[in-house]
């Protein structure tokens, strides 16, 4: 009976409460927080931010860091800072987009399969175990040789194979709220399935997703940049960090960093985002105190 | 054991001073115990009461030096037979856990493992603190099951943990705590999640081993009727402070304290029966089913009048609550009819319309689980206002402060969340959240068995109101006699699935009863510490 009889506190307002969270965090989600922060930044206003546009011919191929271009040129002569910047915008644009359509299926399906149970459960989830079992990789490269090569294909295809993951895990903890009374005694009055599903279990499963949708959005990352690195995946001009190590990769043997840059900004994102992650997987599960 | 500590009845046996306990909430600490004492001798039982929160768990587990993870003892001492707990090294402490303390929880079934025999579990703490062999620790073993009456005492440390009952388990579980012969045995709930038929078996049963061996025992509980029969001595707990001390009898016979009396006194509702013949309800025959085939409904005939209470009573697997399932069409019946208002109502959920779904709502056993805990108390409420009603905006917040007065309280409780609220008044927002929907008929399940006394009172005081303003119809599922006492108008005595019994209040509680009833009912615990034996006396009388 370790719970005390204690005076509700007064309400805090949700800033206030934001700031509390906040400060209790370690230095590591401090660190992951303001890399990400950049990050966005650099998305949102890189037409603002970049020296120049995103197929803007500055100079020759291949020069070093100078005034004009801090990081040097690439193989066209564009400047590789401003490509830099407007690659944080497409891969993390298209792969933040990707992540959500997986999670709005994937998630969706998952609850409702703990709800349903019976045959839609047992279709479904055979299904998602089939597409489990092929490399996602391996898969999304036919995906993409057979439909064609663009954005859209290839936002469709990574979310429905990451769908399959985020629904084994959505399921799964759909399943112990879904056995709650008070879904029960949503049924009971008469709830569609949307509102049981979405204002019932979902609020309740939250915490996990969210850590989950980091994750995810880092593999997701991973894969779009692997898949751009090896020419199918984001298309020139476009600026993307993948293709942009694939389009810079001889230089190495030159001594040329250029390819290191792009190379850097797919890590550190996704050690920021692991950093955050492991901090509210920290918070949400209980292990706070070591125990 | 062979060789028989020399125990002098009498010494004492543990010493707790001044003792202060915090636990971590939020970051912050609070105080759990407040400076306690308690004075134990050898082979005396104390009994520790008090309501959830009163801190009797916390208190009992000091007893052994242990504090919960998130706990920490912070000012007194615990004197053990000499050893100071408070000062001795981890190492120190669980060497005299299990062999000189022993503690015996409330859910055996949570405590044993359930992959290993009952006896290798028994067997366990004496061979692992090399107290003695295993061929003789089993011997023992089944020696220590024979006098806790258990069946089959050679064989039944062969089963595994889900092939005995409950009851059994929580004696084998004593035994377990047995079987080093420890100095102090500390019980926590042990029969809180027993039923009452089964809890009298094995309250004598424990109440036998601890005088056979002269042990000293904590007994905690929040059961005034089963201290009583356990204990010697009687200390009444209230937020952390001791409120009041004696031996069982005279506490019994003239508590002194405020507290400690409104504890005594709970109960004073009764209601008036009143039959009626206008029918609400009508069950005709019914039997239902789950997946694997068994009746859990067999032959259920029952009437409902309107505007009155029935409780349906049995225990646990009677088929009480798939009783309530049936009627609200979660669980189809397989035959048979439930007429509602006159009309025979759909047999499953989906094919009801919204508005017989109104007339039909429930209310829970644990408001924790009924209540969605990302809720506001004016979403949970409201919902029902708007998804049957049709309010909106300000109407429906109108309208949810009017159902919070009408539950007695104010219009501050319509932001919170469920966490931010007591037991008892989270049990009056599910109570609303029925309200709202303006029903006729309201199956409550168990509503008051996760709440203390006073709080029970309370709430079965505010159902009671409620039904006078608006007429509404309760069934009332509960295994508390009392509460059945307390409220209801007509009795369904339910048992193994099939009705054994239904009628006016006055004359199912009154004899001749038929079998079951009477076991039923002399099974109830009695605030007279004489209760027990009487009872095992006459029914020993009544088998010769």
């Amino acid at each position: 009976m370790t719970q005390t009889l204690r005076v509700i506190k007064a309400r805090r307002t949700m800033l206030e409460n934001v700031w509390r969270l906040l400060k209790s965090a370690p230095i590591s989600a401090w660190f992951g927080m303001i890399v990400i922060l950049i990050y966005a930044i650099a998305a949102v206003f890189a037409p603002w931010i970049a020296p120049f546009g995103e197929a803007q011919i500055v100079g020759k191929a291949y020069e070093h860091a100078s005034d004009t271009s801090i990081l040097g040129t690439d193989q066209l002569g564009r400047d590789l800072f401003s490509r830099l910047i407007y690659g944080a915008r497409n891969t993390i644009g298209i792969a933040l987009v990707t992540t959500l359509v997986s999670f709005l299926v994937g998630g969706s399906l998952g609850v409702l399969a703990a709800l349903k149970r019976g045959w839609f459960d047992q279709g479904v989830s055979r299904i998602v175990d089939a597409f489990l079992a092929i490399p996602v990789l391996i898969f999304a490269l036919m995906m993409l040789a057979v439909v064609g090569k663009s954005v859209i294909n290839l936002v469709i295809i990574l979310a429905l194979l990451d769908a399959t993951r985020v629904f084994r895990l959505s399921r799964a903890v759909a399943l112990n709220s879904v056995v709650m009374d008070y879904v029960e005694s949503a049924k009971l009055r008469g709830e569609g399935m949307r509102w049981i599903v979405f204002r019932e279990v979902v609020p309740n499963i939250l915490p996990p997703l969210i850590t989950e949708f980091g994750l995810r959005f880092c593999f997701v990352f991973l894969t779009i940049s692997a898949l751009s690195f090896l020419g199918v995946g984001v298309q020139p001009p476009t600026a993307d960090w993948g293709s942009m190590v694939a389009e810079n990769k001889t230089l190495i043997t030159f001594g040329n960093p250029a390819p290191l840059y792009p190379a850097a900004a797919i890590a550190l994102l996704t050690v920021a985002v692991n950093f955050v992650v492991d901090w509210f997987l920290q918070r949400t599960s209980g292990l706070r105190d070591g125990k | 054991m062979a060789s028989e500590k020399k125990r002098v009845k009498g010494d004492v046996l543990l010493e707790i001073r001044g003792l202060k306990i915090e636990g971590k909430s939020d970051d912050s600490w609070n105080p759990i115990i407040k400076g306690v004492d308690l004075n134990l001798k050898r082979g005396e039982v104390l009994g520790l009461i008090g309501e959830s929160g009163a801190g009797k768990s916390t208190l009992g587990l000091s007893a052994m030096g242990y504090a919960r993870p998130g706990c920490r003892i912070t000012a007194g001492s615990i004197n053990f037979d000499g050893i100071d707990l408070v000062a001795a090294s981890e190492p120190a402490r669980r060497a005299l856990w299990g062999s000189r303390i022993a503690y015996v929880a409330q859910s055996a079934a949570a405590s044993f493992n359930p992959a290993h025999h009952l006896i290798d579990q028994t067997v366990e703490t004496a061979v692992s603190h090399d107290i003695m062999p295993r061929d003789k620790a089993e011997a023992d073993a089944r020696d220590l099951y024979k006098r806790l009456q258990l069946p089959n005492p050679d064989s039944i440390g062969l089963r595994f943990p889900h092939q005995v009952s409950g009851g059994q388990l929580q004696r084998a579980m004593t035994a377990m705590a047995m079987s080093c012969r420890p100095d102090l045995i500390i019980f926590d709930e042990p029969t809180t999640a027993l039923d009452v038929t089964t809890q009298v078996e094995v309250l004598a049963a424990m109440r036998n081993i601890v005088e056979q061996f002269n042990t000293a025992a904590i007994y905690i509980t929040h059961d005034l009727a089963v201290v009583a029969q356990m204990a010697h001595r009687i200390m009444v707990l209230r937020y952390g402070n001791l409120v009041e001390e004696s031996d069982t009898r005279s506490m019994l016979k003239k508590p002194t304290q405020e507290y400690t009396k409104s504890l005594w006194a709970v109960r004073k509702l009764q209601k008036k029966e009143s039959p009626n013949k206008d029918i609400i309800l009508d069950i005709k025959a019914v039997d239902a089913s789950y997946g694997n085939g068994m009746k859990v409904l067999d032959d259920v005939s029952v009437k409902i009048p309107r505007g009155r209470t029935v409780a349906v009573v049995g225990e646990s697997g009677s088929g009480k609550s798939t009783l309530a399932r049936a009627i609200t069409g979660l669980l189809p019946t397989s035959s048979g009819s439930i007429s509602f208002n006159g009309k025979d109502l759909p047999r499953a959920l989906i094919d009801r319309d919204k508005d017989t779904l109104r007339r039909i709502q429930m209310i829970y056993q644990s408001a924790d689980t009924a209540l969605n805990p990302r809720q506001r108390v004016r979403d949970i409420i409201g919902r029902p206002l708007e998804f049957y009603l049709g309010l909106k905006g300000a109407a429906r917040d109108r309208k949810v402060v009017e159902l919070l007065e009408s539950i007695e309280l104010d219009e501050s409780y319509i932001d919170r969340f469920p966490s931010e609220m007591s037991g008892g008044q989270k049990q009056r927002i599910s109570i609303a959240r029925a309200l709202a929907a303006e029903p006729e008929l309201i199956i409550c399940d168990e509503v008051t068995s996760a709440l203390d006394q006073i709080v029970q009172e309370e709430i079965l005081q505010l159902l009671m109101k409620l039904q006078k303003d608006t007429n509404v119809t309760y069934i009332f599922i509960t295994h508390d006699i009392a509460t059945v006492r307390a409220i209801s108008d007509e009795i369904v005595v339910m048992h193994k699935g099939k009705v054994v019994q239904q009628g006016l209040k006055s004359k199912v509680l009154n004899p001749p009863y038929p079998a079951y009833t009477e076991l039923l009912l002399s099974s109830v615990p009695e605030m007279d510490p004489d209760w027990l034996t009487n009872l095992l006396a006459k029914r020993k009388k009544a088998a010769v």
